[in-house]
């Protein structure tokens, strides 16, 4: 067996290998250059309180939780069963976000699936997403008492996410 | 009832592959010929098995049966029956099942066909397309079952995404699977004569017209796309180097050179572990690109669900088959003897280098393919590679393939005299030089990239005038020379179209209220109004707007935005009025206020040019396989 007929095979096991680990990395998992950084202000209509603004501001020394949602998307639903999860657990308080979306069908859907936020800001162009840097939702913050995000996870969240990473996050957050 | 009437046929068809792909390997190794004749009673099982599969679930789309997952989250009662069957291969499983089934039609049509070849032979082939349609068939079953049942039943579907609700998008897929898996055929070929050690010229001939047929469906189908894409995601370009544009267009490339190795093969003998090994990777890239596209490893405008075990799987059967391949094509390949010897300067020296340039070229879009994965697995970041790295990769080396498109056909086996040939081509060279200073001139504008593009263009054109008027001097040519000049026309008329629309295009912008105009590449666009229109499953904004060139109307074009009822996201239907030597491409976008519209006017000289160019590769390919020679030296072949 001549040496140079097997370079095809090396060549295809290198590509293999690399293949294998790209499998368990996920390519829609950008880091946020927001880590770390304080949350972008905005000051917006709430959804279903038209006469109130909120403002990140507003939440300034506790730990709270964004979570970008709209009707019209998908995987929010997939999602929804553990957000209400999470504002029965009390542990932070859950701002919506409502992303690019039209205010009854917004309203409609909380009335029929349930609420789990405590209140949620109407962004109805995305101009609030763009300064977070939201491409797809769903996405979910951790912002810490001084107004930093501290988590950012995109698409839905899991209970086991919930779990696993955003509980340990609010327990150590709360400590400090 | 019937979708589990589908998936037993899948599960049996499973089994049967298995006979198909064991038995007659097992036989022709032994020389136990009863096995053998198993091959083709199997292949044509399966094969009718899958098209009950296939039918079944087409059927259940067609009654739209809400009680089969794969129904519900793909179609929708108020779907146009055409949709609703093009839904079929709307999703993944769907898809999955159709890359199947055409496999097993091209291996019936191996087995109907090639009566006149060795039984060892075809029984190998056969087999090995067996087990690959046995790896597919337990893919499917394990992780992406079409027929998985919604028990309660959804009271109505998902909808299919409205962006593959479009005609072109209804046969898409089928052309560019048929591509995708046809390149299973010389693949198999490819192992069957490694496996049997004869890699001789008649294995070459065997898989000519097998690797053409499937190289006009895959152009076919890469042509489609590109054509969708241009009219339907509103955004006026027809190619994105999007990861899965280029899953295609990799095999593509390497199927090219495939082509032109095994007619050296054929002819001469030669190259003989080079063509084995082309055809071992055009079907290898196929299987990676279905990998890519199926697994989510790559993010693209294709995005699909990932789903972790698929990939495992895929990696797995990928592994298995292209490793064991080049395994094998290492064990076997070196026993080869050589070809004809060949002088530096011959036909042969030019396919070879022919060759290496579309190889090379594959390799590098490859490479930016992959790049983010890499990168990503070596933990160096997340990065994403645009259309500036291919195109100042992949043009550079497309310049010296054409120029030897021009001088190829004219050398002769073995040992070409060049300076005859050059003799000959001066007037090529000439017409050449004239159409890439001349051209941009007219056009008005001048630049180096545009004049490079027409050059070309022109040097393969003229080159092949004056080898047709040569031809006419020796005699009637064959199918096979008037299919290579319909092909490398095809060519030059692809970079006519590309080099027009990448220097002359023109593109506006505008903000427009009704009774307004905007003027593009000598045109002026008036918009007439915006009204409500209503289509079976959407709503639309639709804008009316009057083309008009020095007060003569051309054309009326109404682009819509539209809502589909099952989705929010809104669609953009640009209108084109397309012509032989322009496209004048009307979008509408979002209303901006006081009734004034955003609106996105192209003028897009020659961009039909680029299909058409394609359209007349895949005529060059029709013509080539139809040559009554394959036929006839088949049949000698055999006695």
């Amino acid at each position: 067996m001549k040496a140079k007929f097997l370079i095809p095979l090396l060549l295809f096991v290198i590509l293999v290998i690399f293949l294998a680990i790209g499998l368990n990395r996920d390519p829609h998992e950008v880091p946020s250059p927001l880590i770390n950084k304080p949350a972008p202000a905005f000051e917006i209509t709430q959804l279903a309180q038209t006469n109130k603004t909120f403002s990140p501001g507003s939440m300034k020394g506790q730990v709270w939780i964004m979570n970008v949602w709209a009707s019209w998307c998908v995987a929010c639903r997939e999602e929804h069963p553990v957000l209400v999860e999470l504002g029965k657990s009390g542990k932070a308080p859950l701002i919506g976000l409502d992303y690019k979306d039209k205010r009854e069908d917004a309203l409609a859907m909380l009335e029929m699936r349930g609420n789990p936020y405590q209140l949620s800001a109407f962004d109805a162009n995305g101009r609030v997403g763009i300064d977070y840097g939201v491409y797809g939702v769903p996405e979910t913050y951790v912002i810490d008492q001084s107004g930093i995000i501290r988590f950012k996870h995109i698409g839905p969240i899991t209970s086991q996410i919930l779990n696993q990473k955003i509980y340990p996050l609010l327990a150590e957050l709360k400590k400090s | 009832m019937i979708p589990e009437l589908g998936h037993y046929a899948l599960i049996l068809a499973l089994c049967i592959a298995l006979i198909q792909g064991v038995l007659p390997l097992v036989g022709a190794h032994y020389g136990r010929r009863e096995f053998l004749f198993l091959a083709r009673p199997a292949a044509q099982t399966t094969f009718m098995l899958l098209a009950i599969a296939f039918v079944s679930l087409a059927w259940s789309f067609y009654v739209n049966d809400f009680s089969v997952l794969y129904v519900a989250e793909h179609s929708n009662s108020q779907l146009p029956v055409i949709y609703r069957l093009g839904a079929v291969w709307g999703g993944h499983e769907g898809s999955l099942l159709l890359w199947i089934f055409l496999l097993s039609t091209w291996t019936i049509l191996v087995a109907q066909l090639s009566k006149a070849l060795d039984e060892f032979m075809v029984a190998r082939v056969i087999g090995v397309l067996g087990l690959v349609t046995s790896g597919l068939l337990l893919f499917v079953l394990t992780t992406s079952n079409p027929f998985e049942r919604l028990l309660p039943a959804a009271q109505d579907g998902r909808s299919l995404n409205p962006l593959l609700q479009d005609p072109g998008l209804v046969f898409h897929p089928p052309m560019l699977y048929m591509g995708y898996v046809g390149f299973s055929v010389a693949f198999a070929f490819a192992i069957a004569s490694l496996l049997s050690g004869r890699l001789d010229a008649a294995w070459a001939r065997w898989s000519r017209p097998w690797t053409t047929a499937a190289w006009v469906f895959l152009t076919l189908g890469i042509a489609l796309g590109s054509w969708w894409a241009y009219y339907e995601l509103g955004w006026g370009g027809w190619w994105f180097w999007d990861p899965v544009e280029n899953a295609s267009f990799i095999p593509w490339l390497v199927g090219t050179a495939l082509l032109h190795s095994l007619a050296v093969t054929e002819k001469r003998g030669g190259f003989k572990s080079w063509t084995v090994l082309l055809a071992i990777t055009a079907f290898s890239l196929s299987l990676l690109g279905t990998f890519l596209v199926r697994s989510g490893v790559l993010t693209s405008v294709h995005a699909f669900a990932t789903d972790p075990r698929r990939g495992i799987f895929i990696l797995i059967f990928l592994s298995l088959v292209v490793g064991s391949s080049l395994a094998l094509y290492a064990w076997r390949a070196p026993k080869n003897t050589l070809g004809g010897k060949f002088n530096l300067s011959s036909r042969e020296t030019f396919i070879l280098l022919g060759n290496v340039f579309l190889v090379v070229s594959a390799g590098s879009v490859l490479l930016g393919t992959l790049y983010p994965l890499l990168i990503d697995a070596l933990h160096l970041g997340k990065i994403s590679v645009g259309p500036p790295y291919f195109n100042s990769v992949f043009v550079p080396i497309m310049v010296p393939l054409l120029v030897l498109m021009g001088i190829g056909p004219w050398t002769s086996w073995k040992n070409t005299d060049l300076i005859t040939v050059i003799k000959r081509l001066w007037l090529a060279g000439l017409v050449a030089v004239l159409a890439g200073v001349g051209i941009p001139l007219i056009m008005g504008q001048f630049t180096w990239l545009a004049g490079l593009g027409f050059l070309l263009a022109f040097w393969v054109i003229a080159s092949g005038c004056l080898q047709v008027v040569r031809q006419a001097k020796l005699g009637k040519p064959t199918r096979s020379f008037i299919g290579m000049q319909f092909a490398h026309l095809g060519i030059a008329i692809f970079v006519i179209g590309v080099t027009m629309v990448g220097a002359y295009q023109e593109e506006k912008d505008v903000r427009m209220l009704a009774g307004e105009t905007v003027s593009v590449g000598g045109y002026q666009i008036l918009l007439v109004s915006v009204d409500k229109a209503l289509g079976p499953n959407y709503q639309a904004l639709r804008g009316t707007f009057l083309l008009t060139k020095n007060g003569n109307t051309q054309a009326t074009l109404y682009p819509e935005k539209r809502s589909y009822f099952s989705s929010t996201m809104p669609m953009t239907e640009a209108a084109i009025d397309a012509g032989l030597t322009r496209d004048i491409y009307v979008s509408l976008g979002e209303e901006l206020s006081d009734q004034a519209w955003a609106v996105r006017v192209y003028y897009k000289p020659f961009v039909d040019w680029i299909w058409g160019g394609c359209l007349l590769m895949a005529l060059g390919g029709v013509l080539a396989i139809s040559d009554k020679r394959y036929r006839m030296k088949l049949g000698r072949v055999a006695s």
